[in-house]
């Protein structure tokens, strides 16, 4: 056994081990779990459809065959329903999968979505030039947008949603609480105006009382939206609101209201003909959100009873036909500890989270949205929507740091867990995509299913286990640990969830002593697995290589700060690790170049992955016991002081520049906003100091660790 | 009056320990054998072969522990105490456990002058420490400089040492890895130092292209010294800790006047503590990888706008086993890519054009990394891989005036003479002269592949119109024109100077079919006494 200490192709992998177990759940998928509704192929709807979006939801609504493994649920909508679909794309998604898939594609202008997918000429024209018949507007970019609806409208196309009416009344959120108001659906307490000026905003917060929440009037998902506490953030809030507003929906008005503490967010799905007829599909509750986004969803939820439900059911349908709705759409709502709901908003499209309704209601709503859009009647009746079984989704995407910020790269490996029953994957991307920086960061959407949450739930975790993501930051270690942390699996959350729970941020999952012995056990049997194939060589060595067949190692492992001093014995392909104490037996057959590596620790499976990826994963360092005691003697490097140096955290654009060299700036003062990926991050400074040089200025693209400011 | 009696006694005592001491002195003035054997031993007339009261056998053994000691525990500490391992710890870190044979543990400098003779300034084994050992496995030779002793410096003795070790080295064809921490060369002895260097400067010429040889620098190295690692195939710096110049930051400042620290003068300029991966690497391993796989990734790796960079490792990472590559020269002249890894378990080098550093652009420091590397792959039979994205020569008189062409020509050359198996995959760009130099087909190319990317041709579309329609209206269309007849794999598909066109996503599978079929390929140059490269 070679002491020299460690192979850097080893040295340098981090170890993401995720205790998840591997024996595959083959239940049956629930006979019921299957879409309800068999398409009906003599009811025509359309011929051709143009899908004026892009990602995971233009690939939804069109067709992917590879994406879906819900054995009787597809969810390539169209291409069941025998409709040819037109995607539509920019410059720079030319090579995207939503693109590729389709019948027909138009790319519609370069990179920055104002000028393709918000370019509604573009897409007229793309529409005349294809002849396609209606539009599905995915979510985001047009789906909310009036204007669109009526263009679409003059020229005879259907746009697959609900008529401009609604979406007007629905889409400003002051109007909209003032007609849930009329048509008796509980509202939040709050001011229904457009606010003006800074001191304005102050004035009413303070009327309404804190805590009050600020947001964008023309706003949804999250942004353009802050809660505020006192009269300080609420002027900085007021600033960035509007800023963020401006930005993203070219509409800078804002509204205030009270902020309810801990709540849930439940919203329920509604689907409305244009006859008057509408429905409500259940709940999913949405309250995993991480600065209003949210990260997991479930349906149904496991806080409301059966009357609750009813009732934000009613009111929900009450809304929809108090402006006519058609189409799928969504109520919000808010509910406290008492189960009280309010009103928050009403999303008048294909909600992302749309996906786990389908599993538990068997409906399609994306084919249900093109026969409304039609004009068919809805087959269903309200007591013909089931809720079956249990789904959870869980939004992978890309973060950055921690809780933080958005990072890009390119996708160098990609696997989705499709191997397992009762899985779905809707994305957008594959191996060698790139997740740009112009758009939303989200990889996929992956959904399991199960005929109780106990299963969904551990199929969850299986799966989240056997995704492989590399060149990118994911937030899969986040998922996985909010899938399994007690209070989620007893089902006390609320929206403040994940900053209760990780008041600093998710760091990383915790090993408990056991587990990190397991871990550090694979770590040695991968590593010795590695030694002992690189001595082997093909053809044979011309002097007669390895001294005696060794079997017994003695290693030093490192865990973060810790040391473990550990030996190991192998027999056969059992490895026996004496680590901290306790014996750990490890076995496996491994092949060293799949980013899978199943193995069996101490008799249960576990899935490991070795990564070149720094993020939340566990960095291990294997040395022989020389190397070891060795190391000892070399200097520890002593990182850059970065108290006084601020560098930019993500690529992106400089905004704002609060800050001139000469400056004193207090610990925790702006002095300067980055937007990324849409939104803005204020960096601050973590000292008291004078600003010794500003290196960037507004409007300035700046890359990931560029120097921005330096202080003294 | 007694106290005069005294003084003279004592000044007495003075004269006589002065003679005493010029005695001493004597045998070194006329350069007579000093001091090995003194005469106790020979009085007793014991037939032990050996002096004093001890065996030949205790001598040995205490020898032996005085070598393993090198300079003593107190200068073990203070070299610990700077972060850097004793000779003797390195070599059994780098070495398999007990592996290491070593070979010259008797040998003694021969300097008497300065006092050196004296026996507490010999040490068993003098200031290096040299033998073979295995790297997994592997069989190699290694000499490890000991700053213990006399601060590493080279002695005729040290120098004998590690010649003799070469010497084995190059019998047996095992690589000789030298592990330098060395003041430089022993003033003392001075000529007999120097000659000692150029003994190992011979042998290192000598063995280049016969077996590998590789440097890693581990403290300081300065004067003549530097000239070895220069020979060498490799040379590795460890960060912080190591310096290689010829003159030091004083001599600097006496001859130019310029201010200059250790670290900027010659700092680490290459960062690797990886020559256990370099042993992995050059010995093919059987590898249980996916020789047929398909890389899917490749597909939309490379842009549709020609103007966009992406990254070459993504491309070679992505094709190789196990995503293991070994890059060399990470640091420097970054527009182009050189380094090991293995397909289908089998080593290969790799060569790529950056598009991400400079356009991918060959200039004088790129064209001379390339050159060099591609020499000690085909030195070593080791099949070269090339991934072609090159826009051409950089122009400009600070190019010109370097010597782009000399150097340029480096490159050239050595794809030129290699005989190894050459595989070659233009991803995009092939243009001008730099097409040619790139293991082209015209320089006995065994299969190179062009991607549905590539565009062969002299220059880019606006250049090349410029020139043809010059004066003409309609430059757009025209440039439409050649983007349609030119900016495309067919031109050089249709003469036979491409293979083929490739989807990018089998790439992997056909580079691994044609290395199995090109492993016995045969190609000699023209016999001569040794080419005539462009230096």
């Amino acid at each position: 056994m070679a002491a020299h200490g460690l192979p850097p192709s080893l040295s340098r992998l981090l170890f993401a081990v995720k205790y998840g177990s591997l024996q595959s759940r083959c239940c049956a998928l629930h006979s019921k779990a299957q879409y309800s509704t068999v398409h009906n192929p003599g009811e025509k709807t359309f011929d051709k459809i143009l899908i004026a979006n892009r990602g995971e939801i233009a690939c939804r609504v069109r067709l992917l065959d590879t994406l879906i493994n819900f054995e009787h649920m597809n969810s390539h909508t169209c291409k069941k329903m025998g409709i040819q679909t037109v995607a539509v794309h920019s410059d720079v998604d030319s090579s995207a999968v939503h693109a590729k898939m389709a019948d027909e594609a138009v790319c519609v202008g370069p990179a920055p979505t104002s000028k393709s997918y918000l370019n509604m000429d573009a897409i007229m024209d793309a529409i005349r030039a294809t002849g396609a018949q209606a539009v599905h507007p995915g979510y985001g970019f047009l789906s909310e947008n009036k204007e669109f609806a009526k263009r679409l409208a003059a020229e005879g196309v259907a746009f697959i949603g609900p008529d401009t009416h609604a979406i007007q009344a629905m889409g400003d959120k002051i109007e909209s609480k003032l007609i849930a108001k009329a048509a008796k659906v509980n509202t939040i307490p709050g001011f229904d105006g457009v606010v003006e000026t800074v001191e304005e905003a102050v004035k009413i917060a303070q009327e309404i009382g804190y805590p009050v929440m600020i947001k964008a009037s023309a706003g949804g998902g999250g942004k353009g939206m802050r809660i505020s506490w006192n009269d300080e953030e609420t002027r900085e809030g007021f600033r960035f609101s509007s800023q963020e507003a401006a930005s993203s929906f070219g509409d800078d008005r804002l509204l205030i209201e009270k902020y309810i503490d801990n709540p849930r967010h439940i919203e329920i799905q509604v689907l409305a003909d244009k006859h008057g007829n509408a429905l409500w599909l259940n709940e999913r509750e949405c309250s995993i959100q991480r600065r209003n986004q949210k990260v997991v969803e479930e349906a149904p939820s496991t806080f409301l009873d059966p009357e609750t439900r009813r009732l934000m059911g009613e009111q929900a349908v009450q809304l929809a036909k108090a402006v006519q709705y058609s189409s799928a759409g969504t109520v919000e709502f808010l509910v406290d500890s008492k189960k009280n709901f309010y009103f928050l908003e009403m999303n008048t499209r294909l909600q992302v989270e749309h996906p786990i309704t389908e599993c538990i209601t068997g409906l399609d709503l994306v084919e249900q949205m093109i026969r409304v859009a039609k004009g068919y009647q809805l087959h269903h009746k309200q007591e013909d929507i089931p809720i079956n079984g249990w789904a959870i989704e869980s939004r992978v995407y890309d973060p950055y740091k921690s809780f933080g910020l958005p990072s890009i790269g390119r996708l160098s490996q990609y696997q989705e867990p499709l191997n397992l029953s009762n899985v779905r994957v809707d994305s957008g991307i594959q191996e060698g995509s790139d997740i740009s920086i112009y758009y939303d960061p989200m990889i996929s959407k992956l959904v399991t299913y199960g005929a109780t949450r106990a299963e969904a739930l551990a199929k969850m975790e299986d799966a989240l286990d056997n995704y492989v993501i590399r060149g990118v930051t994911h937030n899969i270690p986040l998922l996985r640990e909010i899938i399994t942390h007690p209070r989620f699996i007893s089902g006390d959350i609320s929206t403040n969830f994940l900053p209760e729970v990780y008041p600093d941020g998710f760091k990383g999952h915790q090993l408990e002593a056991d587990k990190r012995r397991e871990l550090l056990a694979s770590a040695a049997a991968l590593y010795i697995t590695a030694q002992l194939r690189s001595q082997k060589v093909l053809g044979g060595l011309r002097v007669s290589s390895a001294p005696v067949e060794c079997n017994h190692w003695e290693l030093c492992v490192e865990l973060g700060d810790g040391r473990h001093a550990m030996e190991v014995t192998k027999s056969g392909d059992v490895f026996t690790v004496e680590v901290d104490g306790g014996t750990v037996e490890v076995s496996g057959q491994w092949n060293l170049a799949s980013p899978l590596l199943p193995l069996t620790i101490n008799g249960s499976h576990r899935m490991l992955q070795v990564t070149t990826h720094t993020h939340t994963h566990f960095q291990l360092r294997v040395l022989s016991k020389l190397a070891a005691e060795l190391n000892s003697y070399m200097p520890e490097k002593v990182p850059e002081d970065t108290s006084s140096i601020l560098r930019s955290p993500m690529p992106g654009t400089i905004v704002a520049v609060s800050v001139k060299p000469g400056d004193t700036v207090a610990a925790g003062q702006e002095i300067c906003v980055i937007e990324a990926m849409k939104m803005q991050n204020s960096l601050t400074a973590v000292k008291q100091a004078k600003v010794k040089s500003v290196h960037c200025k507004p409007g300035e693209t700046v890359g990931e660790g560029d120097l921005l400011v330096e202080l003294e | 009056m007694a106290a005069a009696f005294s003084v003279a006694r004592s000044s007495c005592g003075l004269i006589n320990g002065l003679r005493t001491s010029l005695r001493g002195l004597a045998p070194l003035k006329h350069g007579a054998v000093a001091a090995s054997v003194p005469g106790t031993g020979l009085h007793r007339g014991c037939r032990r072969y050996s002096v004093g009261h001890l065996s030949v056998k205790e001598r040995v053994d205490e020898k032996r522990r005085a070598a393993l000691v090198g300079g003593g525990q107190s200068r073990i500490d203070a070299q610990h105490k700077r972060g850097k391992l004793t000779a003797r710890e390195r070599v059994q870190l780098l070495l398999d456990p007990e592996s290491f044979v070593e070979t010259d543990m008797f040998v003694e400098h021969r300097c008497s002058d300065f006092a050196m003779e004296q026996d507490r300034n010999k040490f068993p084994g003098d200031s290096v420490v040299t033998g073979r050992g295995r790297i997994n496995g592997r069989l190699v030779y290694v000499f490890s400089q000991d700053f213990t002793v006399f601060g590493g410096s080279l002695s005729g003795a040290h120098a004998q040492k590690i010649c003799k070790i070469m010497d084995q080295a190059m019998t047996v064809g095992a690589p000789v890895i030298g592990l330098n921490d060395s003041g430089g060369a022993r003033i003392q002895e001075g000529v007999e130092s120097l000659a000692g260097y150029a003994d190992i400067f011979l042998r290192n010429v000598l063995a280049s292209g016969v077996v590998p040889q590789i440097s890693l620098i581990m403290g300081p190295c300065a004067g003549g010294a530097v000239y070895s690692p220069a020979l060498t195939d490799f040379t590795f710096m460890v960060k912080d800790t190591s310096y290689l110049f010829i003159t030091g930051p004083d001599v600097v400042k006496s001859v130019t006047n310029e201010d200059v620290t250790q670290e900027e003068l010659g700092g680490f300029c290459l960062l690797c503590n990886s020559i256990f991966f370099y042993f992995q690497l050059v010995a093919d391993l059987s590898l249980s990888s996916f020789s047929d796989r398909l890389v899917p990734s490749l597909d939309t790796i490379v842009p549709f706008e020609s103007t966009k960079a992406y990254d070459m490792l993504d491309i070679i990472q992505s094709i190789v086993d196990e995503r293991d590559f070994f890059e060399i020269m990470p640091n420097y002249a970054k527009n182009i890519v050189v380094g090991f890894a293995r397909m289908n378990g089998r080593t290969v080098g790799i060569v790529g054009n950056q598009p991400k550093v400079a356009s991918g652009c060959l200039d004088i420091n790129s064209s001379v990394k390339g050159a060099r590397f591609v020499r000690f792959c085909d030195a070593f039979n080791i099949p070269i891989i090339t991934f072609v994205d090159v826009p051409g020569f950089l122009p400009g008189t600070a190019q010109e005036y370097g010597g782009i062409i000399r150097h340029g020509a480096k490159l050239l050359f050595a794809f030129a003479e290699a005989t190894v198996p050459k595989i070659t995959i233009i991803t995009r760009k092939a243009y001008g002269g730099a097409y040619d130099v790139m293991s082209s087909k015209h320089l006995r190319g065994d299969v190179n592949y062009a991607w549905p990317s590539a565009e062969v041709a002299v220059m880019g579309a606006k250049g090349a119109v410029q020139i043809i329609f010059r004066g003409k209206e309609n430059q757009a269309e025209a440039e439409a024109e050649y983007v349609e007849k030119f900016a495309n794999p067919f031109p050089a598909a249709v003469r036979g100077f491409v293979d083929d066109i490739i989807e990018p996503s089998t790439t992997r599978k056909k580079i691994c079919r044609d290395l199995e079929v090109l492993a016995s390929k045969k190609q000699v140059n023209p016999w001569k006494k040794h080419a005539n490269i462009p230096l």
